[in-house]
């Protein structure tokens, strides 16, 4: 009899797997090894292995099924075997809602700012908190006037429909972001429906395509910003990806179930700031360049070390009653913001790590998470987690507890302003912390310890070269 | 102003230039006696005297080598080659030595040379005397590429050529030779490295030089007759140096764009164009860089078909009304 395949466990919270495509067809041959299908998890696509030798016999999942655990995806045998075919379990997926592919909101198929198109995968650990882009990860958009955008990663889900791209000439582009129209709702008359110029003064005429006011030479692509005013959008529901409904599940049962506190620190980030700047301005040449984060991530971690208690875990014991888990490592996660939602990669062992190793392991992690190619042990299993807005302009925030963390910390941006030394005001440069703590594991004082911890080391920085 | 042919153009240039230097001389096949094997240099040698206007043997490679080695020591020849298709018999002399010696020399030792003739097809006399060599040349740094289209930029830009002191190639067209033009009784000089927008309009910009400049012209008055369309001619005029910013700034006010040339297509000039203007004026672009070759084959010998292959008015036209998709 045929051996039958299911789908596999591939994390642990994964319930769900999304068959993003066949890479092997029915009357294949088929190799133990073999690479049969991609599978979309919670976070992370990944490809289903074949343990047997045969023929591939029956398919019973098509692309973009959505698929429990253990139910079966397909047979593999000798050709004319006999197939005992369990129970069918592969739902169709909501319509023509596709796994990959889609960009989540309307308005960002402009492409214009570089990020991915696809979409993902969900599930698994650790989401965390709001909207989170780690320094190293810049969220794909936004280059700054007169910088050089670099090249981000436009690399597409898999199986990311090709026709969801808008094909639209240079110039047109350039012109709809100057006047607020947005292409994916523009019908291109060039060749193969390109849109073209013609086409988009013809939408600023009618007004129909219109998402906002127009950016008079605004170099920078529109960003959601530039369209505060923003008018008329089209009402409708779009199905979450997996990644968004885990996000919303693990987030919302956090808030709910984790009693939040929070405290706040305000530092001197001029040392910080000079620091890094003359390690970057002397290190250039290595290849080295130090984001602000990755003195957050290092402190945070050296932090961990000093006030252990926010290193644990509230967990119930099998008995029903409480327990405290306290971690020997620090194994510090980061958030990094994805097109439709974001991930927290996990530097582990962070608090032996050397502030040049966190910092090129950040930037490497990030970009796997851009991509979509973190595997399941590169994101879960974190014990303390940061999450920083710093790079967006927002001086504070606070952020959710990602279970079974029993803390977060909210960066913010670095700030100019006046503050008093010795008895005379002059220009500082100040960053806020804010930490939210489960009080079940951290009580007030432990926060401030741990707050107080970092305050010292980043305003003395050189600590963390030591 | 006076009416003269691109051929008399370019004969008073070279007139103008043996009497106002001394050290310019004339060289080549039948350049003398015979008056020139398509009579540009007619009445040279009886105005200048044979010391100045040399016959020289059936040897390119011989002869080319003679004039680099008379320019390094203060002698401006200009040298004729029949046909810019024997250019590889001297390939050698051209490209390796009078190419790189102001380089090798560092700085000490000029090659103030100028080697022209003819360099076309659609003369029907096959693939080995159709040789359009203008990429080729402008491959190798330290050379200038000259490419006139009318008399008046022939006259005048020959002229910059032989008093310029670096190697310049100057190629010219059989089939333009005939071409009458406007060209100034009183002295000028067309500097090197300028291009000519030879008609001025809005939407697509048409970049070519040579003979491809008039059949541009014939497609854009078509275009603007029978299509209300408003096309600009640039005229490069020369090759290397390449006035990009021309091109770049037409781009910036049509935001498309054709190039024509008489070349085959594979890594040709317009390749090198088509990189540059991608490059530097990407988000001006509406559409793909449109581009209209000779087709790519040897020269073919049966005139109708010839006359096909390389580009015509009909085929400029085709080709624009594609880049205005």
């Amino acid at each position: 009899m045929a051996n039958i395949i299911e789908m596999p466990k591939l994390s642990d919270t994964m319930t769900v797997g999304t068959l993003v495509k066949w890479l092997k067809q029915e009357g294949d041959a088929v190799k133990s090894g073999d690479m049969l299908a991609e599978v979309e998890t919670d976070k992370a696509t990944m490809e289903l292995e074949s343990f047997f030798d045969g023929t591939l016999l029956k398919i019973f999942a098509d692309s973009g099924a959505q698929v429990a655990i253990g139910s079966p995806l397909c047979a593999i045998g000798k050709p004319g075997e006999k197939i005992d075919v369990p129970a069918p379990a592969a739902k169709p997926p909501e319509k023509a809602e596709a796994p990959a592919a889609k960009p989540a909101e309307g308005g960002q198929k402009t492409e214009d700012r570089g990020q991915k198109t696809g979409d993902g995968e969900q599930k698994k650990s650790q989401p965390a908190p709001p909207m989170p882009p780690s320094t190293t990860a810049v969220p794909a958009a936004v280059p700054k006037a007169g910088q050089v955008s670099e090249p981000t990663h436009p690399k597409p889900a898999p199986a990311a429909a090709s026709s969801d791209r808008v094909k639209i000439s240079p110039l047109a582009r350039k012109l709809a972001v100057e006047k607020g129209i947005d292409p994916a709702r523009v019908t291109g008359s060039g060749p193969g429906g390109r849109i073209v110029r013609a086409d988009i003064l013809a939408a600023e005429k009618s007004g129909g395509a219109r998402v906002g006011s127009a950016v008079p030479g605004a170099k920078k692509p529109a960003g959601p910003s530039a369209f505060a005013k923003g008018p008329i959008q089209e009402e409708r529901t779009v199905p979450v990806s997996n990644m968004r409904g885990a996000i919303a599940r693990r987030l919302v049962e956090s808030k709910t179930q984790l009693p939040h506190f929070y405290v706040e620190v305000e530092i001197d980030a001029g040392p910080l700031l000079a620091l890094r700047e003359q390690l970057n301005a002397n290190l250039e040449a290595e290849g080295v360049k130090l984001s602000v984060n990755d003195f957050v991530l290092k402190a945070s971690a050296t932090a961990l070390r000093q006030v252990p208690t926010v290193n644990a875990s509230w967990e119930t014991a099998a008995s029903g009653q409480g327990q405290i888990r306290h971690f020997a490592a620090a194994h510090v996660a980061f958030a990094v913001a994805m097109e439709d939602g974001l991930i927290t990669p996990v530097i582990r062992d962070a608090h032996e790590k050397s502030l040049f190793e966190i910092s090129s392991e950040a930037k490497a992690l990030g970009k796997l998470a851009r991509d979509r190619k973190l595997k399941p042990d590169q994101f879960t299993g974190g014990t303390f987690c940061v999450s920083n807005l710093g790079m967006m302009g927002i001086p504070r925030f606070t952020a959710i507890i990602n279970p079974p963390n029993a803390a977060i910390l909210a960066v913010g941006t670095t700030v100019q302003k006046p503050v008093v030394k010795d008895g005379a005001i002059g220009i500082g440069q100040t960053m806020v912390l804010t930490l939210s703590c489960d009080h079940r594991v951290v009580d007030g004082a432990v926060g401030a310890r741990y707050l107080g911890a970092l305050k010292q080391l980043l305003e003395a920085p050189a600590l963390l070269l030591v | 102003m006076p009416v003269i042919s691109y051929r008399e153009a370019v004969r008073h240039a070279l007139a103008e230039e043996l009497q106002r230097d001394e050290n310019v001389v004339v060289m080549g096949e039948e350049v003398g006696q015979f008056n020139g094997a398509y009579k540009v240099t007619e009445g040279l040698l009886a105005k200048f005297g044979a010391r100045r206007v040399v016959d020289t043997p059936i040897s390119e490679a011989g002869f080319i080598g003679l004039g680099i080695g008379a320019s390094m020591l203060g002698i401006r020849p200009v040298m004729e080659l029949m046909f810019w298709s024997f250019y590889s018999v001297a390939f050698d002399q051209i490209l390796n030595n009078a190419a790189n010696v102001r380089y090798m020399s560092g700085g000490q030792i000029h090659c103030p040379i100028v080697v022209r003739g003819p360099a076309n097809g659609g003369t029907n006399v096959g693939a080995t005397h159709s040789l359009t060599p203008e990429n080729v040349l402008a491959n190798h740094p330290g050379v200038k590429v000259v490419v006139p289209a009318t008399a008046y930029d022939a006259k005048g830009l020959l002229k910059s050529a032989i008093r310029d002191n670096d190697p310049v190639f100057f190629l010219e067209n059989t089939m333009l030779y005939g071409e009458k033009g406007e060209v100034p009784a009183e002295e000028y000089l067309v500097p090197l490295g300028q291009a000519d927008v030879k008609r001025k309009g809005t939407d697509l910009t048409i970049v070519t030089y040579g003979r491809s400049v008039l059949h541009s012209l014939a497609a854009a008055a078509i275009l603007e007759e029978q299509h209300e369309i408003s096309a600009e001619v640039v005229d490069l005029r020369t090759i290397r140096p390449l006035d990009i910013d021309a091109v770049l700034t037409s781009v910036a006010r049509t935001h498309r764009v054709l190039i024509v040339e008489e070349q085959k297509p594979f890594a040709s000039v317009g390749s090198q164009l088509a990189y540059m203007i991608q490059k530097e004026a990407f988000d001006e672009l509406d559409a793909p860089i449109h581009r209209l070759a000779t087709i790519d084959a040897p020269a073919i010998y049966s005139p109708p078909v010839e006359v096909e292959q390389i580009p015509n008015p009909q085929r400029v036209l085709k080709a624009a009304l594609e880049a205005l998709q």
